[in-house]
């Protein structure tokens, strides 16, 4: 227990005569140091470089199989809970979907609340989320709790009494803009991205001052260099530099003002390099005849400067995308050797169903390999100039228009969502949670409206051919780009992975299902039916001695809507229905947060 | 380049809300059976169309095929008791429903192209849902796009 204690973290971050500097330092020295607590889970995907692994080792492979429930907590709300719990010191920070309340609960009082936060926001935001009313969790810094509310707030509030200490408008609600991502705190500011791609919502990532909530720096994803934070020079695409109006040139007159490339995923940091990464998400309408070009910045992986915003390089994964393959997927930063010589790694799992490793230094692209054997929209990727290379039987911009083009896999809904993976420095191995979804895809003219849908066309899903299950939980050698192992689920895996130091790894599943399995073989070695689907992130901490497991449920989400909707029949959902309709027959909507812990 | 787009906009709404896109025979028949459905099963471009849009925009809310959903009624029970005006009403100024036992909104399409100016073929579309002669789906057959649809579809849409 040599360790500094939570509460004197809390006392050092809430000394408040501290000038600015010192808080600014204080801040970042914090959360760099309990980030290599195992017993804390401090942020969403528990490091700087979304590792999603723990030092724990008290439940193992051994033991995991004896796992109980420890305790449990209803979040009262009933649509899809996505994102978990973080844990620093005593104190369980613990979130819900719309209307994003959030509860501070006292680990060493059984979990009691200490306070509890309700945000009033206006109903009209509900229409105008695409899937479902999720939120991926709330942030910690500086002895404050970061939300990202629905309506594109950000609210900072005092981590100890759950007061509001400033909040931001980040976006127009009105104008289909929405908030659904965790922030990420950096140094002395928090960065949140934005949601509403289907409503023609222009990307962008904005840094606020942890201080006081005033904007630090923005960079969005399409428009002039200046607005985009690029420099024609400096900023490299695959080592090169990316030229003056690299994004402008790539859409017809205005469109990138409603070109989508929405930012709602995870951002991670390298404090070493001092780079921000994220992806963006589908340009919009889904009708890919109505936005010629390659439509950058949609789909594109951005490293960014932490203090200016400034990209050092970027790489655009689907050009024109013409199926939705959004790329906005964690990126997991690890150090491991390619052709025998060590790397500064980024792995990212694309939606359009390629396994992405790049140097995260300079942007070149060293791996990229299909996850799912089923994805058959490219047969490769170019290492040396990035690009996919189609199938043209499977492309909706050369089928063109009312055409309904079928058998694409993988769907919309991607090899996988933002459901985050794990990574094991210990077996080098990466846990990733997919979906194994094809798609017709019928694409069709649309008029852009402030604050109407801008989507364009009309899908419906279900299970490769001749296959009858819907996802896929893998380990995958991202040095190589190979599958290790795979394990069929009946539906997809929705819940965000965790890799512990016991060589176990656990995962959730749309049935309710916790499983853990063994880290080197995939053998499955405990599961426990949660009280409902699981699209939430499986977290560890430990608290007196004792490490427990956590886990929000309560089934929704892209792939849940139609269960959220209460649909029990075919294609809804953005065209999720269909496939997902079995669902119902296995679970019920309810926001509960589940702990196991092994028995005394 | 919007604003002309919007403009032209506003002039098809006044259009539609006349009564065009669908060429309009005599109000009444057509607001009882404004579909047409062939023995074979191959349904009028309108009601194909109806199907794509309701399916792109309000099947999030009203379920797959006009089903219903707990966010909102199935629309294939509503048509059998809403009139044509009546359903005009609701999608164009939307209608809320909000107190504290329940949060229900119906968001107001008056000013979106992708509906207003397939408000008829959604109507069709629906009207055949409810009269249970177009089953849960993709309509298998369809009739070819007719001409005069794809010029009052291009005046309305701006495009
Ligand atoms: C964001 C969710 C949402 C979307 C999208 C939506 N609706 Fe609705 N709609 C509702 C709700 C909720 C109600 C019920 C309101 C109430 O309780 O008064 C409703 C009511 C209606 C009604 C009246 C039903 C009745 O029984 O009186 C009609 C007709 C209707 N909607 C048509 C449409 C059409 C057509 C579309 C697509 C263009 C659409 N809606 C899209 C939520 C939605």
């Amino acid at each position: 227990m040599a360790r500094l204690t939570p509460v004197s973290g809390f006392v050092l971050a809430f000394a408040g005569t501290m000038g600015l500097w010192a808080t600014q330092a204080a801040a970042n020295d914090e959360l760099l140091k309990i980030q290599d607590d195992p017993k804390q889970w401090v942020m969403p995907l528990g490091n700087y470089s979304s590792n999603r692994y723990s030092g724990l080792d008290q439940i193992n492979r051994d033991n995991v199989g004896d796992l109980q429930v420890a305790w449990t907590f209803s979040t009262g709300v009933l649509r899809g809970h996505e994102g978990g719990p973080l844990v620093i010191g005593n104190m369980m920070y613990v979130h819900a979907p719309f209307p994003n309340t959030v509860f501070a609960l006292d680990l060493s009082k059984g979990g009691q609340i200490v306070w509890k936060y309700e945000p009033q926001q206006d109903p009209n935001v509900i229409p105008v989320m695409c899937c479902d009313t999720v939120n991926r969790g709330v942030a910690y810094g500086d002895g404050k709790i970061f939300l990202h509310q629905a309506d594109t707030k950000l609210v900072a509030l005092d981590a100890k009494t759950g007061k509001e200490v400033w909040s931001a408008m980040d976006g127009d609600a009105t104008k289909g803009e929405t908030g659904t991502s965790a922030p990420l705190v950096v140094k002395d500011k928090v960065l949140i991205g934005n949601s509403g791609g289907e409503f023609g919502v222009l990307g962008k990532v904005t840094a606020y001052n942890m201080s006081d909530g005033k904007i630090a720096w923005r960079a969005f994803s399409a428009g002039p260099d200046d607005q985009i934070k690029v420099d024609p020079e400096k900023t490299t695409a695959l080592g090169k530099p990316v030229g003056k109006d690299s994004s402008l040139k790539t859409w017809e007159g205005d469109q990138w003002k409603i070109g989508g490339g929405t930012t709602w995923g995870w951002m991670s940091y390298d404090p070493e390099l001092n780079l921000v990464y994220y992806g963006t998400g589908n340009p919009s309408t889904w009708n890919p005849a109505q936005r010629p070009g390659d439509n950058k910045y949609s789909m594109t992986i951005f490293a960014r400067d932490a203090d200016t915003g400034m990209a050092k390089w970027l790489y655009q994964m689907t050009p024109h995308d013409e199926w939705d393959y959004d790329g906005v997927n964690e990126m997991i930063l690890a150090d491991q050797q390619v052709n025998g010589q060590d790397r500064k790694l980024l792995v990212h799992f694309d939606r359009n169903g390629f396994g992405y490793t790049l140097d995260r230094d300079t942007g070149e692209l060293l791996v990229a390999e299909k996850y799912d054997p089923a994805v058959n929209w490219a047969t490769k990727i170019d290492l040396k100039t990035g690009l996919p290379d189609r199938v043209k039987e499977f492309s909706t911009e050369a089928n063109g228009e009312d055409v309904n083009t079928t058998n694409i896999c993988p769907a919309a809904l991607g090899s996988k969502d933002q459901q985050p993976s794990a990574y094991s420095p210990k077996t080098g191995l990466f846990y990733v949670p997919t979906n194994h979804v094809c798609m017709d895809y019928e694409p069709f003219k649309v008029a852009y409206t402030a604050g109407q849908p801008y989507v364009g066309a009309t899908l419906s899903m279900y299970p490769p051919k001749g296959e009858d299950h819907l996802g896929n939980f893998i380990a995958w050698d991202a040095t190589t780009g190979k599958i290790k192992w795979s394990l069929p689920e009946p539906f997809s895996v929705w819940s965000g992975a965790l890799a512990t130091a016991g060589d176990v790894v656990f995962y959730g599943t749309l049935e309710g299902y916790l499983k853990a399995v063994d880290a080197e073989t995939g053998k499955e070695l405990y599961r426990f039916k949660t009280p409902s689907g699981i699209i939430g992130n499986v977290n560890t901490y430990e608290y007196d001695g004792k490490q427990y497991i956590a886990v929000l449920s309560g089934v929704g989400g892209w792939a849940g809507i139609g269960m959220a909707a209460g649909l029990t029949e075919d294609t809804a959902g953005l065209g999720a229905v269909g496939a997902y309709k079995a669902l119902s027959s296995y679970t019920a909507l309810g926001g509960t947060m589940t702990v196991f812990a092994l028995p005394e | 380049m919007r604003s002309a787009c919007r403009s032209l906009f506003f002039l098809a709404v006044a259009v539609t809300l006349a009564g065009s896109v669908q060429a309009q025979e005599t109000a009444s028949t057509t607001e009882e059976k404004p579909y047409h459905v062939a023995e074979d099963g191959t349904v009028s471009w309108p009601v194909f169309s109806g199907f794509r849009r309701y399916n792109s925009v309000c099947h999030t809310c009203h379920g797959p095929d006009g089903v219903g959903s707990t966010f909102a009624p199935a629309l294939v029970d509503s048509m059998k008791r809403l009139s044509y005006e009546q359903y005009m009403d609701v999608v164009v100024n939307g209608r809320k429903n909000v107190n504290t036992a329940v949060q229900r909104t119906m968001p107001s399409f008056g000013l979106d192209p992708n509906v207003m100016c397939y408000i008829d073929d959604i109507y069709a579309y629906l009207k055949a849902r409810s009269d249970g002669v177009v089953p849960r789906g993709r309509p298998a057959k369809k009739e070819d796009k007719p001409a005069e649809w794809a010029e009052a579809e291009a005046a309305c849409m701006g495009l």
